[in-house]
C-alpha cells in the first residue's frame, strides 16, 4: 500500500513540471518601452461590433504614436519617447477568466498599464483587483454607471462618458426635434446594459415628455437573433416610438426582420447605440432612423471634422476599407488620455518613466482633446471622464453612396452627465438639475 | 490500518510540499494554484459521482451557491471570515442538493447530466433577473479574513492559497477513505451493474442521492474559495461552459486517482492562460486541440498514468 | 382571439426555425448516441457558406433568376456536408462509439472550441449579410399584422424536411436498416449490415440538417461569430423535451417552445428567458426520458 505515496509523489512531479515550464516561459526584457496590455474582444459576439474595430483603431494609432505622425499635442512619439509596445487579450471568457488574466498581466507580464474591458461586467469585477495589486487601469469601453457610482478607486479610471449620457441625449433629442411622443416601446436585451439603458430612457422621457406613455418593454435574450415574436409584439401595440439599445450581429438581425415587416414606417425607431452598424447594414439600414454613437463619434464626428478626426478617419479607412465607427473612438480616446496622463507625469518625475501612482496622480481630473471631443475626467472623484455627445437621423445619400447621418444635434458633456457625486439615475429623476447645455 | 496510516503519510507530504510551493512560488502562480485547486474541488465532486457511472453537467449550481454565499454575505451581512463563510456554503449546498438529490436519483446517463445542467441554468436565468443582485454584472466581494487576521497584498494571496491547501488536503485524505469505504466501493458496483446491487440488497437510488450531496458540498467549497479569491461573483458561475468544464477536468483527469484531479485542473488552467497569452486569437482552438489529444491517447485519464489499475472495472 | 391567433402564428414560425436547427442533433444522437455540442458550429458554417454562396451567385448574374439563390443555399449545405461529415466521422467521431456519452459530449465539445476559431480564420469577423432570399416573397398581411413571406416558407420547408426524415426512417429500406442499427449494433452487424457505412450516412443527414439550418438562417440575421453557440442551447432543450434520438418528438417539442416563448413574449415578457428551460423541466418531470422515448435493451 505504498502506492498512494507513489502516487502522490509522481502527480506532484508532473504539477512541477508543468508549473516549471509555464515560469520559464515568461520573457524578462524590461527595456525602455511602455508595456501596455489591451484587453478587448477578439471572438464571441462583440468582436465584429467593439472588440475588433477597436483594436484595429488601436494598432493604427499606437503605430502612428510610435512614428510620431501625430500633431501637436500628441507629436511627442510613444508616450513621451517612450515606445508603446502593447499585449493583446481576448476578453472572452467571463468576469472570472479576465481577473485572472488581469493579474497575468500585471504580474507575469510586468506591463505598465491596462487599457480595456468592453463588458460592464469585466468593468465591475477587474478594478478591485487593479486597486489591490496597485496596477494602473484604465477602462476604455463599458457603459454600467456602477463602476465609480459604488466603488472609488486610485489606480482606475473610464476615459469613456457611461452609458447614462446614451439615453438621455436619445430623449432630448425627441423635444428638440418636435417629435411627438404618444407612447413608446422598448426591445432591449436581457441582461444589465438592457435593462439600464431602458430604465434611463424611460426616465428621462418622464421628465422631458411626461404625457408620453411607456407600453410594452420587451427583454429579448442577448444573442436571441430571432425578433420574430418581439417584432409581432411591437407592432400590436402600435406605439409611436421604438426604443432600442441592441447591438452588434443582434441589431443587425432586428433591423433586417424589423424593416423587412415594415415596421420603421410605422413608428419612428430610435437606437441607443446604433451607428456602429450602418457599415454593415448600407441601404439595409433605412432612412429615418434616429440614432446615437455613446458619444460624439464616427458619423457625428465625422460630420463636425477637425484636424485629429480627419487625419485618424482618412487612415482607418485606408487601412481597413471601411469607416471607423464608435468603437475606434472610444479606443483612441482612451490611448491619448493614456499618452496625455504619460507625459504630465513624465514633466513632472523629469522624463522617467512613471510610476502607476505617478500616471494616476496626473490622470485624475485631466482634461485632453480626443476625436471624439474634449474628454474631462470629472466625475468619481477624478476617475470617471465625461464627453460630448451627439444624436441623428440616418439619410442615405444617393449621390456618394454611402450613408450620412442628418438633423445632428450636438449636446455639450455637461448637459448629459450628471455632476459628481449624483448618481445619474437620481440626476435623471431630480430633472436633471445644474444641466449646462448650450 | 496501514491503509490508514498510508493516507495519513501521503497527506502530510502533499501539505508540505503545497506550503514549501506557497512560499517559493510567484504570485501569479500562487494565484493560479489557489483557482486551480479550488476548481478541482468542484470537478473532484464530478469525480465522485462518476464512480458510480454518472457524470453532471450542473456543478455549476453549487459552484455558484457558494460563490454567492461569499458575496451576498459580504455585502449585505458584512461577513468576511473565511472559515464561517465556507461553513455557510456548506450548508446551503447541503440543503439545495439534498433537495435535488433524490429527485436526480432516479435519472441516469445523458438524462441525469442533462437535467443537472438545466437546474444549473435556471439558477443562471434567476440570478440574471436579480437586478438587486447585479443581475448579469453581479457583485464584487470584499477580500476574505481568516479568523480576525486581514491580510493584504501577497499576504492575501498566499492566506488564501494556504487555506485552500489545507482544505484540499483533508479533503483528499476523506475521499480516500469514502472511496475505500463501504459506500464508495458500493458506489463502483453501482457503475459496473446496478441491477446487481440492487439483487445484493444495496440501494442505488440513496447510493446516487448520498453522492449527489457530496459533490453538492464539495462544488460550494470550491465556489466560495473561487468567489472570494477572484473578488467578484456573477451568474455566469452558473453556466453551461463553466460547468462544462469541471467535467473537462474530471473526464481529464479519470476517476481512478484523487490528485490527479488537482493536477488535472491546474493544468487546464496554465494551457488557458498561456493559449491566451500567445494566441490571443486562436486560443479556443488550441484548447480545443489539447482536450482532443488528451481525450485520445488517455482514455482512462491523467488518473492511469500513475496509478495501476488497481480497483477500476470489475 | 386576434391575440390567440397572432401568439399561434409567431410561435409556429419560431417553432419551424427551433426544428429546423435540432433535427440533426437528434438524428445524430439516435443513431450514433453522440450529442454533438459542434452542431452549432455547423450550423453556423452552413450559415457561412451560404452568405458566401448566394453573394457569388448574385455578383454572377443571379438577379437574371433570383429564385435561384435557394437552390444555391440548398446547394451549400449540401457541399458543408459532403466536405465536413467524412473528415469527422471518419477522422474523429468513430473512435467513440464505444465510449461513455459524456465522453462524446465532451469530444464535441473540443471540436466546437476547434471550429469557433476555424470559422474566424476562414471568414474573418466582419458580419456578412445575404437579405436577397429574405425580401424575394414579399409580405403577407396576416390580421393585423404583416409577415414576411419568407417565414412562412421556412415553416414549409421545416414541414417538408421534418416528413422526409421521417418518411426515409420508416419507410424505406436504407432507413429500417438504420433504425435496425439504432436498436442493436452488433445484430445488425451479424446479419450483414455496413454498420460504419450507416454511420457515416446518418451522420452526414445529421451535419447538412445542421447546416441546411444555417443556410436558411442566414438570410435574416447576421452572419457573425458566435451565431452558433445560442443555437446550441435551445436545440438541446427542443430534443431533450421531445426525447433524445426522436424525430417526432424533436417536431413536438419545437412546436411546444416556439408557442410557449410566443404566448410569453405576448403576455408575461419577463418571463421569456426562463420559458425553454420551464417547458424542459415541466416535461421531464412527467416523462423523464422525454415525451417520445426511444425503446432501449435492457442489458443485465
Amino acid at each position: 500500500m505504498k502506492s498512494t505515496v507513489k502516487r502522490l509523489v509522481s502527480a506532484t512531479a508532473a504539477a512541477a513540471l508543468s508549473l516549471g515550464i509555464a515560469a520559464g516561459a515568461q520573457a524578462a526584457s524590461h527595456s525602455e518601452t511602455f508595456k501596455i496590455g489591451v484587453v478587448t474582444f477578439l471572438s464571441g459576439g462583440a468582436a465584429e461590433s467593439f472588440g475588433v474595430p477597436a483594436w484595429n483603431g488601436g494598432k493604427l494609432l499606437i503605430d502612428m504614436l510610435n512614428k510620431g505622425e501625430l500633431p501637436a499635442p500628441y507629436d511627442q512619439k510613444g508616450f513621451g519617447g517612450l515606445m508603446i509596445e502593447a499585449i493583446e487579450i481576448d476578453e472572452a471568457g467571463g468576469a472570472t477568466k479576465q481577473v485572472q488574466e488581469f493579474r497575468n498581466l500585471v504580474q507575469r507580464e510586468k506591463v505598465d498599464a491596462v487599457l480595456g474591458y468592453v463588458s460592464s461586467g469585466d468593468c465591475l469585477a477587474v478594478p478591485p483587483v487593479a486597486e489591490e495589486l496597485k496596477a494602473f487601469l484604465v477602462l476604455y469601453d463599458c457603459g454600467t454607471p456602477r463602476v465609480f457610482e459604488e466603488g472609488s478607486y486610485n489606480y482606475v479610471f473610464r476615459t469613456a462618458a457611461h452609458a447614462a449620457m446614451d439615453n438621455i441625449s436619445l430623449a432630448k433629442y425627441m423635444t428638440s426635434r418636435g417629435i411627438k411622443v404618444g407612447s413608446f416601446a422598448g426591445v432591449n436585451q436581457d441582461y444589465a446594459w438592457g435593462h439600464d439603458s431602458w430604465a434611463d430612457f424611460v426616465a428621462s422621457m418622464g421628465i422631458l415628455m411626461p404625457d408620453a406613455k411607456a407600453s410594452t418593454a420587451l427583454f429579448p435574450k442577448i444573442f436571441a437573433g430571432q425578433y420574430g415574436t418581439e417584432i409581432s409584439a411591437v407592432m400590436r401595440e402600435k406605439p409611436d416610438l421604438l426604443h432600442s439599445s441592441l447591438w452588434g450581429g443582434d441589431l443587425q438581425a432586428f433591423m433586417l426582420q424589423a424593416t423587412a415587416r415594415g415596421i420603421h414606417k410605422r413608428m419612428q425607431v430610435a437606437l441607443a447605440a446604433g451607428d456602429h452598424v450602418i457599415p454593415q447594414l448600407g441601404q439595409k439600414m433605412p432612412d429615418g432612423i434616429i440614432l446615437g454613437a455613446r458619444g460624439m463619434n464616427g458619423l457625428a464626428a465625422h460630420a463636425k471634422g477637425g484636424e485629429l478626426v480627419d487625419l485618424l478617419w482618412d487612415r482607418y479607412k485606408a487601412e481597413y476599407g471601411v469607416f471607423p465607427v464608435q468603437a475606434p473612438f472610444r479606443m483612441w480616446q482612451g490611448l491619448l488620455g493614456v499618452k496625455a496622463a504619460v507625459e504630465k507625469a513624465m514633466k513632472a518625475n523629469g522624463g522617467k518613466k512613471p510610476t502607476a501612482e505617478q500616471m494616476a496622480a496626473a490622470m485624475k481630473g485631466l482634461t485632453w482633446e480626443a476625436p471624439s471631443g474634449t474628454i474631462t475626467m470629472a466625475l468619481g472623484n477624478g476617475h470617471q471622464a465625461i464627453q460630448p455627445n451627439a444624436i441623428g437621423t440616418t439619410k442615405w445619400d444617393e449621390a456618394k453612396g454611402e450613408m450620412t447621418l442628418v438633423d445632428v444635434e450636438y449636446y455639450a458633456a455637461e448637459c448629459v452627465n450628471p455632476p459628481d457625486g449624483v448618481k445619474a439615475v437620481d440626476w435623471i429623476k431630480a430633472g436633471f438639475p445644474g444641466a449646462k447645455c448650450d | 490500518m496501514k491503509a490508514f496510516s498510508d493516507i495519513r503519510v501521503a497527506s502530510l507530504l502533499a501539505l508540505a510540499l503545497l506550503v514549501a510551493g506557497g512560499f517559493a512560488l510567484p504570485e501569479w502562480a500562487l494565484f493560479l494554484m489557489t483557482i486551480g485547486l479550488a476548481k478541482a474541488l468542484v470537478s473532484l465532486g464530478i469525480v465522485v459521482q462518476m464512480r458510480a457511472g454518472l457524470v453532471s453537467f450542473g456543478q455549476g449550481l453549487f459552484f455558484c451557491i457558494g460563490a454567492y454565499v461569499a458575496g451576498l454575505m459580504a455585502n449585505f451581512a458584512g461577513l468576511t471570515d473565511i472559515f464561517v463563510l465556507t461553513g455557510i456554503a456548506v450548508i446551503a449546498c447541503l440543503a439545495v442538493g439534498g433537495l435535488f438529490g433524490p429527485l436526480l436519483a432516479n435519472y441516469r446517463g445523458i438524462f441525469f447530466a442533462m437535467l443537472s445542467l438545466s437546474l444549473s441554468m435556471i439558477l443562471y436565468g434567476v440570478l440574471s433577473k436579480m437586478n438587486s443582485l447585479g443581475g448579469t454584472d453581479g457583485l464584487n466581494v470584499a477580500a476574505p479574513t481568516f479568523a480576525g487576521y486581514a491580510p493584504e497584498g501577497r499576504a492575501l494571496s498566499l492566506s488564501l492559497y494556504l487555506y485552500t491547501s489545507f482544505i484540499v488536503v483533508a479533503i483528499g485524505a476523506v475521499l480516500r477513505t469514502g472511496f475505500d469505504s463501504q459506500h464508495g466501493l458500493v458506489s463502483l458496483a453501482v457503475r459496473s451493474n446496478e441491477l446487481r446491487v440492487e439483487y445484493l440488497g444495496a440501494s442505488v437510488r440513496r447510493t446516487n442521492a448520498i453522492n449527489y450531496v457530496i459533490s453538492a458540498m464539495l462544488g460550494g467549497i470550491g465556489g466560495v474559495i473561487t468567489g472570494l479569491a477572484i473578488g467578484h461573483v456573477d451568474p455566469e458561475y452558473a453556466y453551461w461552459t463553466t460547468s462544462g468544464e469541471f467535467v473537462f477536468v474530471a473526464i481529464l483527469a479519470g476517476y481512478l486517482s484523487i490528485p490527479a484531479v488537482f493536477v488535472a485542473s491546474i493544468i487546464l488552467e496554465l494551457v488557458r492562460s498561456f493559449s491566451n497569452l500567445y494566441f490571443p486569437n486562436t486560443w479556443q482552438m488550441v484548447l480545443g486541440v489539447f482536450l482532443l489529444v488528451i481525450i485520445l491517447t488517455l482514455p482512462n485519464g491523467l488518473g492511469s498514468l500513475f496509478h495501476r489499475k488497481r480497483e477500476g472495472g470489475s | 382571439m386576434d391575440l390567440l391567433l397572432v401568439i399561434l402564428v409567431d410561435g409556429l414560425i419560431y417553432g419551424a426555425w427551433l426544428f429546423i436547427v435540432s433535427v440533426g442533433l437528434t438524428l445524430v444522437f439516435g443513431v450514433l448516441g453522440i450529442l454533438n455540442l459542434a452542431h452549432g458550429s455547423l450550423y453556423a458554417i452552413g450559415a457561412y457558406s451560404t452568405a458566401t454562396a448566394v453573394g457569388i451567385y448574385f455578383a454572377y448574374g443571379g438577379d437574371a433568376f433570383p429564385l435561384g439563390s435557394y437552390a444555391v443555399m440548398a446547394l451549400a449545405a449540401i457541399i458543408v456536408a459532403v466536405v465536413i461529415a467524412p473528415l469527422l466521422e471518419r477522422g474523429l467521431l468513430r473512435h467513440f462509439y464505444h465510449r461513455d456519452e459524456v465522453i462524446g459530449v465532451l469530444v464535441t465539445y473540443g471540436v466546437f472550441l476547434i471550429l469557433e476559431d476555424a470559422i474566424k480564420l476562414i471568414w474573418g469577423v466582419d458580419p456578412l449579410f445575404v437579405y436577397e432570399p429574405y425580401d424575394l416573397l414579399g409580405m403577407v398581411e396576416a390580421g393585423p399584422l404583416f409577415y414576411v413571406a419568407y417565414d412562412f416558407l421556412v415553416i414549409a420547408v421545416s414541414a417538408i424536411t421534418g416528413f422526409a426524415v421521417w418518411y426515409f426512417l420508416n419507410r424505406t429500406r436504407r432507413g429500417k436498416v438504420m433504425l435496425a442499427v439504432i436498436h442493436d449494433r452488433e445484430m445488425s452487424q451479424t446479419m450483414g449490415v455496413n454498420v460504419d457505412k450507416v454511420f457515416l450516412l446518418a451522420f452526414g443527414a445529421g451535419v447538412f440538417l445542421a447546416a441546411f439550418g444555417g443556410a436558411l438562417t442566414a438570410p435574416m440575421i447576421s452572419v457573425s461569430p458566435g451565431i452558433g453557440v445560442n443555437v446550441i442551447i435551445v436545440a438541446f432543450a427542443v430534443i431533450i423535451i421531445g426525447g433524445l434520438g426522436s424525430i417526432e418528438g424533436a417536431a413536438l417539442g419545437a412546436v411546444m417552445v416556439g408557442i410557449s416563448r410566443a404566448a410569453s413574449v405576448h403576455l408575461m415578457p419577463e418571463l421569456e428567458l426562463f420559458i425553454i428551460y420551464f417547458v424542459m423541466a415541466v416535461v421531464l418531470i412527467f416523462r423523464p426520458e422525454g415525451i417520445f422515448v426511444r425503446t432501449q435493451t435492457r442489458k443485465i
